[in-house]
């Protein structure tokens, strides 16, 4: 695996393998936060205390390539360009904030980008495991398994009352953030999202957008996370809120049926329209295409169209995205060149189905 | 509605205060309320969870700035110099020791903004001490009653053995 792979490639493993409930959980996800011992936290550390951390972590590659049978590699946010780190923010590598400061700043990252790990992010580590589909119980075990081969070599800030000790008290405990990534057109169709998504945040749990805090839901694509992280075995924060994802999944079946069976001509009809906007626009806008696109999804997961395959949908959610596009285009694009870029490649891309 | 400030511009921003208990309301538009300072939370263009930290921190009677008062200093975390006004206005801690140092303030933060205040999860082997036994015998007590509820006497006297001897290796352990 190189650089260029993980940079080029639109696809990681979440988004093209198949998942249990795929047709509406995109992906699950575990993150979890670690700090070393007595360095101060990355808002705190100097850079020679930044860069010991970074040759810590940098010792567990080999433990981790070969315990877990997947290619690893550390990879240096300074020695490549702000470009591309906001490329590895659109496919979900990174957060918006560790692509802004590079110095110090690294991601170890396996072959098949299920897990990656944030080095000084707001914590020293950040694991992350995104799997494809309903299966938080599986990440876990996954990053409960590389939070072992990692604690081998390092010694993590602890103490018996609180836990994992993290730069924000939001963190504290287990460091633990489980999050599902829904897509949910047929319960924002029925106006029924915002009674499910009030009962949501009354059971502890946060409503996000598509790129974590502070963005928007678009698309009808929604990241439901659970906001306690102390106090809380990680098994039962799992298990929450895998048992809410999956009521949240029952309810966009029930309201995909009910549109499937009453209204079968408006919605057929929304979809092939979203569908011949995407297959022969010539400009679409970032908004426009997400739009447009959670139709034809839904389209094709309800069987009203046939000839696409749902797998599409992921690749362009992260084809489509600013960075990604002017990476493809080797050169800097101003809006409307990046407005016509993304229909061209939708274009492209839904051709190559049919 | 006009600005109580300038009243020349629209009114955008409408505050509610509360000061000894008197409720005072002021109706600004968005450059006096910027001026003023009175809306800084607002025009935050990226406000996160940490600005949100902040203003428990230091709105929060009896911990932050109440309680500093009456000491008169503020602490310090002497392992990374961070003051505790700075991780209020930052909603950040500076460090694993900042958690010791700040411990008076962080519990009641902790308890408002967390589950509990004590660790329920994974315990590291090497820095995690005799918790985790101490964990595992918490988590089969719970067993224990689940199973004497649901009238298992023999899954519960299994449990009960077990827990006898965790607590045996955990007193060997305690004494070393």
């Amino acid at each position: 695996m190189s650089l260029n792979n993980i940079l080029d490639q639109p696809l990681t493993s979440w988004m093209k393998d198949p998942g249990p409930d795929n047709d509406i959980v995109l992906s699950s996800r575990i993150r979890l936060a670690r700090n070393i011992g007595v360095i101060p936290f990355p808002n705190r550390a100097t850079e020679e205390q930044l860069n010991q951390v970074v040759e810590t972590v940098k010792n567990s590659v080999g433990d981790l390539t070969k315990e877990t049978g997947t290619a690893f590699m550390f990879l240096d946010l300074d020695k490549i360009s702000p470009l591309e780190r906001f490329v590895l923010v659109e496919k979900h590598l990174i957060s918006p904030v560790h692509a802004q400061e590079a110095k110090y700043r690294g991601l170890l990252t396996g072959a098949d980008g299920v897990v990656s790990i944030m080095v000084n992010e707001e914590d020293h580590l950040r694991a992350q495991v995104i799997l494809p589909g309903l299966q938080l119980e599986e990440a876990w075990q996954v990053a409960n398994s590389v939070d072992d081969i990692l604690e081998a070599k390092m010694d993590f800030a602890f103490s018996e009352r609180q836990g994992y000790l993290t730069s924000c008290p939001t963190n504290v405990g287990s460091g633990l953030r489980a999050s599902v990534m829904l897509h949910l057109p047929a319960l924002v169709i029925t106006n029924q999202i915002g009674r499910v998504l009030s009962a949501i945040s009354q059971l502890g749990l946060a409503v996000r957008g598509l790129y974590g805090e502070g963005s928007e839901a678009i698309g009808n694509i929604y990241q439901i996370s659970n906001q306690m992280t102390l106090g809380f075995a990680e098994r039962e924060i799992v298990e929450n809120l895998q048992s809410v994802a999956g009521q949240i999944v029952e309810q966009e079946r029930l309201a995909r049926d009910y549109l499937f069976k009453n209204n079968n001509e408006q919605l057929a009809d929304r979809v092939f329209r979203a569908y011949g906007i995407l297959s022969c626009a010539r400009i679409v806008s970032s908004q426009e295409a997400m739009r447009l696109l959670s139709d034809v999804r839904l389209g094709v997961d309800l069987g009203i169209i046939q000839e696409i395959d749902p797998k599409i949908f992921n690749e362009l959610l992260v084809k489509t995205r600013p960075n990604f596009l002017q990476k493809i285009a080797h050169r800097d694009l101003d809006a409307m060149g990046r407005d016509m870029m993304r229909a061209e490649i939708i274009r492209q891309t839904i051709k190559r189905q049919t | 509605m006009l600005c109580d400030d300038c009243k020349k511009r629209p009114a955008v921003v409408h505050l509610t205060k509360m000061v000894n208990n008197e409720k005072y309301e002021k109706n600004l538009c968005e450059q006096c309320a910027k001026e003023t300072g009175e809306a800084q939370i607002a025009f935050q263009p990226k406000y996160s969870i940490h600005n949100l930290l902040a203003g428990l921190l230091n709105f929060e009677p009896g911990t932050g700035a109440a309680l500093t008062k009456n000491q008169g200093v503020m602490p310090v975390c002497d392992n990374c110099g961070m003051s505790y006004t700075e991780f209020s206005r930052s909603g950040r801690l500076g460090c694993a020791m900042c958690y010791t140092h700040f411990s008076q303030q962080l519990e009641p933060l902790l308890r408002r903004v967390q589950g509990g205040t004590q660790h329920a999860g994974k315990v590291p082997g090497r820095t995690g001490g005799t918790l985790m036994l101490k964990n595992k015998i918490q988590q089969l007590r719970q067993d224990l009653q689940k199973y004497v509820s649901n009238e298992e006497f023999e899954k519960a006297a299994l449990v009960r053995d077990e827990i006898k001897q965790l607590e045996k290796d955990l007193n060997e352990k305690g004494g070393e």
